[in-house]
């Protein structure tokens, strides 16, 4: 499976929750799917996403999901230990691994050679890591939402990306409807 | 005086919860001082660009934060504070420590800080120069500047504004 199908399998799972999504294709991925107030679309700033998903969580009690990409964190390696030393039981990482900079033409990242974003995370003092081949997404996702505590989840996937519009939305239009849904 | 007890208590009396840092020698004190509060909230982060995205979910989250770092990191966090804080219209009080200006014993801190004010100014970000103790007086008055605006405000504080180094 590819990012685009994961994500249109994991819709209705994510509907409901506060979301914060990885830059490039995967916010127009996602935008395209089920665009949603609860929904942060990054538009920018490779990297960013587990930070402030991070901050997020730790700044009010709903659950959070980040959806990330393998070279995102790559490029913000740093924010491993941080989560790992204080995530909150309301966060989940959940790390698109598809092997490659999917947004720029699917050139390969370290983690489709010998680099493991799992044993990462762990040896960064994450304390529940799981491991997941794309087609079980689903349900490690609402495993993780019931679990109690925070969770990164690696999804190993293919690389490609579906063709989908970029978004126009204002990014300040983007923050403000988010917050009203963080806040409601 | 306590010059860190005097900005932490800014930062709380302006409803500052949530304060990211990375360290600098000039820092120490306030760091030290943030960490040591139980109205403050302090995450160390291992660079300041992470350290600005915890503070923008921070911020959607409904706190007030800031960020505590040296003047060095204006070079590491150009990206986001043009993509990330000014795109997304967001306030983040940043408390820099200015190195490499007059009292600076280390002659590479010199290096960043002849490209300081250039690159703030040429962000059109509002930017504070500390150099005196008394102009601590002024920090209330920019924090609500700050989360008035809903913009990044660079506090510049240099050497001598610190007490400077031992015998320099
Ligand atoms: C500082 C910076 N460098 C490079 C880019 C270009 N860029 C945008 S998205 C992206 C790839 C991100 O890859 P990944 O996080 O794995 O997400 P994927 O698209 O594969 O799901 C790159 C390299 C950028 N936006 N910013
Ligand atoms: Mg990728």
């Amino acid at each position: 499976m590819i990012r685009s199908e994961i994500l249109k399998e994991i819709a209705p799972i994510l509907r409901d929750q506060l979301v914060v999504c990885n830059i490039g294709i995967p916010s127009q991925e996602l935008h395209a799917i089920d665009d949603q107030p609860s929904n942060f679309y990054m538009l920018g700033t490779m990297g960013l996403a587990s930070s402030i998903g991070l901050g997020l969580a730790l700044a009010q009690p709903k659950p959070v999901i980040v959806i990330d990409g393998d070279g995102s964190i790559l490029t913000n390696l740093g924010t491993l230990p941080t989560i790992g030393n204080n995530a909150p039981a309301n966060y989940i990482l959940m790390i698109i691994d598809n092997g490659s900079y999917g947004s720029t033409g699917d050139q390969p990242t370290y983690t489709s050679q010998r680099t493991d974003l799992a044993g990462m995370a762990r040896a960064a003092g994450c304390a529940r890591v799981v491991e997941v081949q794309d087609k079980d997404t689903g349900p490690a996702l609402e495993e993780a939402l019931a679990s109690g505590e925070a969770t990164v989840l690696v999804v190993k996937c293919d690389s490609g990306n579906a063709s989908m519009p970029v978004i126009t939305m204002d990014p300040v239009v983007i923050r403000d409807r988010f917050m009203k849904a963080v806040s409601a | 005086m306590n010059i860190d007890k005097r900005i932490a208590d800014d930062l709380a009396a302006n409803g500052v919860s949530f304060v990211t840092t990375v360290p600098c020698k000039q820092l120490a004190g306030v760091i030290q001082e943030i960490e040591g509060r139980d109205d403050i909230f302090h995450i160390p982060s291992n660079k300041e660009d992470e350290g600005m995205g915890l503070c923008a979910g921070a911020w959607m989250g409904g706190k007030r934060p800031a960020i505590i770092m040296q003047n060095t990191a204006i070079g590491v966090t150009i990206n986001t504070l043009a993509t990330l804080i000014q795109y997304y219209r967001m306030p983040l009080p940043m408390l820099i420590s200015y190195r490499g200006e007059l009292r600076e014993p280390v002659a590479c801190q010199v290096e960043m800080a002849v490209h300081t004010k250039a690159l703030l100014a040429q962000l059109n970000i509002p930017t504070y120069h500390f150099h005196w103790q008394r102009d601590v007086e002024e920090l209330d008055n920019i924090l609500k500047y700050t989360f008035m605006c809903n913009k990044p405000v660079a506090i510049l504080t240099d050497a001598n504004f610190w007490g400077g180094y031992g015998d320099q």
